[in-house]
């Protein structure tokens, strides 16, 4: 086969490869923020999601009255997590299924590649899941020797390109179409899947694209004997698991193989099934902005001859629980993945996702990840502007700014501000020195009077760490006269 | 064994990861108090007067799923198709025309993948969603059916249409395996533009009966 690079196209470089995950989110972001390209794939995306979104949700008159049950439900799940587990397991093992529990991410991964061993399978289809994602299911049953084929479009694109995912509910939004037609070019049509192979003539028409997919996974799907997913609910009262999705690559992995491990968050739980009538219509419009997914698959325990006959469930805990023993913080265990805070926060729109470092990016990323993995994202709570978009669009009203501002509260603070609000602090708590600093901050402003603002502070401040503070900031000019002068005036 | 760590579920360690998760799930709630009760003071039902057939049409034709009326209408949904899975308790009065009816007797993925089109019933459908609800049920068949073949018509008794989801759970039995279906299979993840036609069933064609 002739593999031509000009009619392959350029090859595509994984953005993962170019914005470091493991630096400080400031150093990740300011090389994202230099890759133009990137730049404008996100703002596309995200732009026709935000305007899908509205269009849904303005359709429902009843929103925020659903916004608030689906608050308080999951409010209400958060309390009596231990109860509603122990339901959980109890009535989907009566139903037939297995159900494991992981303290941490290598008890799951060890749990599930044990099951998938034992059912003499050496590969595994995969239904797009955050929880194998946050636990690098993939990277162990590697190391295991085991395959996990991904079988999400999206997670496709990435797996094929050697990426990492970049948003939560569309982890390929950073490449455009023409990108993923030439990831598909130059991956697909050296592998030889089934005689399948997808023409070197593969336009970008999005239609072809999903149709290459198409014929790539098939035969996988129709002969895989074991799967793995996670959940989107797990219904206490009757030990059903929820998968919404749209391509079928869900019902498919969920149908055909006779050996089925879900590995599902903790916090994922429902207390009764009728709760779907709140959280069915949030989640689909908050995510792609459909009136509702084309897919959802319910499945309780196993049911003979009715899809796979071996099946699995791992609760995870892996952090929530320490999440959970924080009262402001613990409302972050209420998110449904929606995604919808990435879509409109400013910073996520033009870093994208790879710049936050942890499978959870974006707003929610910012009060998830560090809260997970506590000492690890300290810098992501400032990946903020507070601007509360996020807490407008979320579904379940999981106050994030209140979060951000907790977990700043909380976390390291740097040596420069510390000494910053310690002088602060003395000054304005005397009158007279106070009324004399701010003399002087008026006396020393002035040749910047006219421009009205001081892009950096003036020598000799800005030796000092002080000056951080106007390098990303512009610091108005102090007014001419204090309202402390003007009122002795008026007093006069 | 006492060690903690480890096998999951076998054994002691097994006990133990649940007991520990359960533990600090008690600790992290000490004195945490008791949530509020949810208000649902949400839309259960549609207006009065309002059309939930006319409302589930628009929404299902919005998916490009196609919608016919009338049992007659059952040939012209199928279309070319020549081999036809059906659920073994299909109704006989739906199976028309001159495609051929294969009732599914356990039938292999391979005879699945060598079938034109499914035909079933249904269970639910909501209108303002426009999401047709399988659960297993009579007329319905087991999931793999519905999924393998590429073109998936679904016969619809009108009394079955509710406007909303709250009006649609308490018609589905909850621990029998469902599957909710809005439009053909699609997908949003190419520049979140949605694209029909990916590993489900390609074409849907709901047929509503009287």
């Amino acid at each position: 086969m002739s593999t031509d690079a000009a009619a392959n196209g350029p090859a595509v470089v994984p953005a993962a490869s170019l914005i470091p995950a493991d630096a400080p989110f400031p150093k990740a972001a300011k090389v994202a923020l230099g890759m133009p390209q990137l730049r404008s794939n996100l703002a596309h995306a995200t732009g026709t999601i935000r305007a899908k979104r509205a269009n849904v949700v303005g359709e429902l008159d009843d929103w925020e009255r659903l916004r608030d049950a689906a608050a308080a439900i999951k409010a209400d799940v958060q309390r009596r997590l231990p109860e509603l587990a122990v339901e959980f397991e109890r009535n989907a093992t009566a139903a037939g299924a297995r159900v494991h529990w992981a303290r941490d991410a290598r008890e799951a991964n060890e749990i599930a590649a044990r099951i998938v061993r034992e059912a003499g399978a050496e590969e595994v289809v995969k239904v797009k899941s955050m929880a194998t994602q946050e636990i690098e299911l993939n990277e162990h049953f590697e190391a295991e020797g085991l395959k996990a084929f991904e079988t999400d479009l999206a997670e496709l694109i990435v797996q094929l390109a050697e990426d990492k995912p970049s948003h939560i509910l569309v982890p390929a939004i950073h490449y455009n179409r023409d990108e993923i037609r030439d990831i598909f070019v130059q991956k697909l049509s050296r592998q030889k899947m089934g005689g399948d192979g997808v023409a070197t003539g593969l336009t970008n028409d999005p239609a072809a694209l999903a149709e290459a997919a198409r014929l790539h996974l098939r035969r996988r799907f129709l002969s895989a004997t074991a799967a793995v997913s996670g959940a989107n609910f797990a219904v206490a009262e009757t030990g059903s698991l929820v998968v919404v999705e749209s391509e079928g690559n869900g019902r498919m992995c969920l149908t055909m193989p006779e050996t089925l491990v879900s590995i599902v968050g903790i916090e994922k739980l429902l207390p009764s099934f009728g709760d779907l009538e709140v959280f069915m219509q949030l989640l689909p419009r908050s995510s792609t902005g459909e009136r509702m997914n084309p897919y959802t698959s319910v499945w309780t325990g196993a049911r003979e001859g009715d899809g796979p006959r071996n099946v699995h469930i791992v609760l995870l805990d892996n952090g929530r629980t320490d999440v959970l023993a924080d009262e402001v913080g613990r409302q972050a265990l209420s998110c449904i993945r929606c995604s919808a805070c990435l879509n409109v926060c400013p910073v996520y729109e033009r870093t994208g996702g790879h710049a936050y470092g942890h499978v959870y990016p974006g707003p929610i990323g910012a009060i998830l990840a560090p809260q997970l993995e506590p000492g690890r994202h300290d810098d992501l709570p400032y990946a903020s502007s507070l601007c509360g978009a996020c807490y407008e669009v979320c579904p379940v009203k999981i106050d994030i700014p209140e979060v951000l501002v907790h977990l700043r509260q909380q976390g390291p603070h740097p040596a420069g501000e510390r000494a910053a609000m310690g002088a602060a602090r003395a000054v304005m708590a005397r009158p007279r020195l106070w009324r004399t600093a701010l003399r002087a901050a008026r006396f020393g402003s002035a040749p910047w009077r006219r421009k009205g603002f001081m892009r950096r502070l003036p020598w000799p401040v800005s030796k000092t760490a002080l000056s951080k503070w106007t390098a990303s900031r512009d610091l108005p000019v102090p007014p001419q006269e204090h309202f402390r002068d003007w009122w002795k005036e008026r007093e006069r | 064994m006492s060690t903690g760590r480890g096998r999951g579920d076998e054994g002691t360690a097994g006990t133990s990861a649940r007991e520990a998760i359960l533990a600090r799930m008690r600790r992290a709630l000490e004195g945490a108090g008791e949530a509020p009760a949810a208000p649902r003071e949400y839309r259960r039902a549609l207006d009065p007067g309002t059309d939930a057939v006319a409302l589930l049409v628009d929404r299902l034709e919005d998916y490009k799923a196609n919608v016919h009326f009338g049992i007659e209408s059952i040939p012209g949904a199928l279309g070319e198709a020549a081999r036809v899975v059906v659920p073994a308790d299909l109704p006989g009065e739906w199976r028309l025309g001159a495609a051929e009816f294969i009732p599914d007797d356990g039938l292999s993925t391979e005879d699945l993948d060598g079938m034109d089109a499914v035909l079933t019933g249904c269970a639910a459908a909501v209108a303002v969603s426009g999401t047709i609800m399988l659960d297993a049920g009579a007329g319905q068949g087991r999931r793999a059916i519905t999924l393998v073949p590429d073109h998936h018509v679904v016969a619809l008794r009108r009394d079955r249409i509710v406007g909303h989801l709250a009006e649609a759970l308490p018609m589905l039995d909850p621990v029998r395996p469902q599957t909710w279906i809005s439009g053909p299979s699609a997908t949003s993840d190419i520049e979140l533009q949605r694209v029909e036609g990916v590993h489900g069933p390609r074409r849907l064609d709901v047929v509503i009966l009287d």
